[in-house]
């Protein structure tokens, strides 16, 4: 196997430079999450995949990969939605609008549209995971007639960390569609459900052998949903999972994302539970 | 291809044709007791009688016999070092009214001739070519230092006492990937280079050399060359279904074993060949006004290398030597189609406790199936 050493063509993109975008708008969503529309200044648009993700520069402070969480039907924007954890995060969830920023990307695989065309389909998200999904879910709704059932299962730490909540409330209101929310803890207020995602997939509908999963969220979430589901008859080939690892470049060159044989960054993040579950069992790999 | 040999005396020509060229040269030399891969200017700064003992978790300089210009095994430096270098400047980014403009940093189009290249290393070369050009995305820093390199090959004379290329099939006698490769012959008072060309590039700079054609004798003085090579491999790898083993035994105590002894210092990350992982780096000017990104190697032994949601994803030593010998020796495959691994003996050699990754295998083989 001999690799391409010829000389380095003019036209080839640099892999590692990215474009420059306008933050449109920011709207805080949680009190450490902000959603930012963000334009892209060289007037490209920018076109992607529900469930792939960008690398999102903020000047002098770093990179890090964020998912998109905006509608595939738009390309004239591009939505993030960021919980501060650290550097970075606090960064970009700190920028108001005017500020500019840079991508790269998108990359890495989508969520299985054509695969769960026909199909039921459950989507359970639990904290920020959510943001990954949402494309998918937009998809779903807006072309409601090619799927089956389509349901909803989200979970976050308490009803102030709900993302979305506006959202949420219209697509409870219409009939085509099932949404379940659950808390892991929460105020008298608070008059919805209390527990672990899990325990809402009993109350949704699905065809076990005729259904697609698509689950995002801390990795012992979707490991337990995903086995779940299993018991509940649905295949692992079926079930697909968002995975997150350190990354520093998202194409393939700086190795922090490995996941055993896989680059999460170019292989996945999205992969059918089918090809990672055993992996999933080995502690620390 | 075609071939001549050419005398001690004249090799010097070799060294004239590639600067004539505008080459820099590259290659092995005399540091601080060691060799290492620098500028030379001329066949005077190669570590002329000098070869190297080395053994787990040491390396020591000697004296020879006799005036061999290459009678000695890998050092610390590799060819990485060039292609891939410890530090890069990727972009700047300019800020003017809240704009920003994205501005990648020129890479020095420099043409560099690495002389004294070994089997093992052609292998690791090709290898990197493959993470850096021939998977997905293009590195512009790597292809830019790499496209117009002369590579000039060695065929080994003596085999460290860490080298296993052998068991590796990367080495001794180079076979892919030189422009030039010279076996050197020091016999019957002779000392002579049997100098072959392996590339369009090389061949015309053979036919500039003086020298005689080569004869079958001298094809023979080679292949006799490379066999004693081959017969003195310091150690050995066990590498048949190394894929497998690896795979089958991620819970094997071995590996709780290994990390009593392992510092997680890096060493053996950074001598590796073909180890290729980097972390960014970003700076801002005083004034604000120009933000710098850079990529630095880095190591899958680092804490903070995988971490996520505040905590690493591997938190103990067990785990990071266990990730850097799988994917050496396992995963790679199916990433890259072949061993992560040449066989060159540097990480070896170069651990402060002397870790042996061939012995480690060794011993999961021995016990595999066991668990933690
Ligand atoms: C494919 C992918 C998609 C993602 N999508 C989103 C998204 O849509 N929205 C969002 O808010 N976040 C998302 N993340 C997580 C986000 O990338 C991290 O939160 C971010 O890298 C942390 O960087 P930082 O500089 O703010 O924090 P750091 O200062 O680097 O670290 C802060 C804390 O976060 C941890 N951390 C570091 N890197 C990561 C990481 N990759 N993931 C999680 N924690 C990390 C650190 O261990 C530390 O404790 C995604 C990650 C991946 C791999
Ligand atoms: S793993 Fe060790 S012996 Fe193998 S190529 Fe890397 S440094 Fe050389
Ligand atoms: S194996 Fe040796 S060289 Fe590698 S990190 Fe451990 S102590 Fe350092």
């Amino acid at each position: 196997m001999t690799a391409n050493t010829a000389a380095p063509s003019s036209l080839q993109p640099d892999a590692m430079l990215p474009r420059p975008f306008r933050v449109a708008s920011t709207a805080a969503d949680t009190v450490d999450t902000v959603t930012l529309i963000l334009e892209p200044e060289d007037g490209e648009g920018f076109h992607f995949a529900p469930g792939q993700f960008t690398m999102l520069y903020v000047f002098g402070v770093g990179e890090v990969p964020i998912s998109v969480s905006g509608d595939p039907g738009t390309a004239e924007t591009l939505v993030h939605t960021v919980r501060a954890v650290g550097a970075v995060t606090e960064a970009i969830c700190r920028l108001t609008a005017g500020d500019r920023v840079g991508i790269r990307g998108p990359y890495g695989t989508g969520w299985p549209i054509r695969e769960a065309e026909g199909k039921d389909v459950v989507v359970a998200a639990g904290g920020i995971g959510l943001a990954p999904v949402r494309p998918m879910l937009l998809t779903l709704l807006a072309g409601r007639h090619r799927f089956g059932a389509v349901s909803l299962v989200y979970g976050s730490r308490t009803p102030g960390d709900l993302l979305y909540v506006d959202e949420l409330h219209s697509w409870r209101s219409r009939f085509d569609v099932e949404i379940e929310v659950t808390v892991d803890r929460a105020g008298s207020d608070w008059l919805g459900d209390v527990g672990v995602v899990t325990s809402l997939l009993p109350r949704i509908p699905f065809r076990p052998e005729n259904t697609i999963a698509v689950v995002c969220g801390p990795e012992i979430m979707m490991r337990v949903t995903a086995d779940e589901m299993i018991l509940r008859g649905v295949s692992a080939a079926s079930i697909y999972l968002s995975m997150e690892r350190n990354m520093k470049c998202a194409v393939g060159f700086c190795g922090h994302c490995q996941f055993g044989p896989e680059f999460i960054c170019r292989d996945g993040p999205v992969f059918a539970y089918e090809r990672i579950r055993g992996r999933m069992r080995v502690p620390s790999l | 291809m075609s071939s001549k040999v050419l005398d001690r005396s004249d090799i010097g020509a070799l060294f004239d044709a590639l600067a004539g060229e505008g080459y820099r040269i590259l290659g092995p030399t005399v540091r601080d007791n060691a060799i290492v891969y620098d500028r030379i200017d001329g066949e005077e700064d190669l570590p002329v009688g000098w070869t190297d003992i080395q053994d787990g978790g040491s390396y020591r300089l000697q004296r020879r016999d006799d005036n061999a210009l290459f009678g000695y095994a890998v050092g610390q430096h590799s060819w990485k070092e060039m292609l891939f270098p410890p530090r890069t400047e990727l972009f700047r980014v300019e800020r003017s009214n809240a704009t920003l403009r994205f501005v990648p940093t020129a890479v020095p189009e420099v043409r560099y001739a690495f002389i004294g290249v070994r089997a093992c290393e052609l292998a690791a070369i090709a290898i990197q070519d493959r993470v850096f050009l021939g998977s997905g995305a293009v590195d512009r820093t790597y292809q830019t230092a790499r496209h117009e390199v002369f590579m000039v090959g060695v065929n080994c004379m003596v085999a460290g006492g860490t080298c296993f290329c052998v068991s590796m099939g990367t080495g001794p006698r180079c076979s892919d990937g030189y422009d030039l490769v010279l076996t050197e012959v020091i016999a019957d008072h002779r000392h002579e280079f049997v100098l072959e060309s392996g590339s369009d590039k090389g061949e015309d700079l053979l036919a500039r050399m003086p020298g005689r054609p080569a004869g079958p004798d001298d094809h023979d003085q080679v292949d006799r060359t490379v066999a004693r090579t081959a017969s003195q491999m310091g150690r050995w790898m066990g590498n048949e279904g190394i894929k497998e083993l690896l795979y089958d035994n991620l819970q094997h105590p071995r590996w709780e074993e290994v990390a009593k002894r392992c510092l997680a210092c890096t060493n053996c990350t950074l001598v590796c060949p073909t180890c290729f992982c980097s972390t960014t780096e970003d700076s801002v000017s005083l004034d604000s006004a120009v933000a710098t990104r850079s990529r630095r190697w880095d190591s899958c032994f680092t804490l903070d290398f995988s971490a996520v949601h505040g905590v690493p994803v591997r938190s103990t030593t067990k785990d990071r030597y266990r990730q850097w010998m799988t994917h050496k020796l396992a995963s790679w495959y199916d990433q890259f189609g072949s061993s992560g691994c040449v066989g060159c003996g540097r990480c070896i050699t170069w651990c402060p406790v002397g870790i042996d990754i061939t012995e480690e295998v060794a011993a999961i083989r021995a016990t595999q199936g066991v668990m933690a």
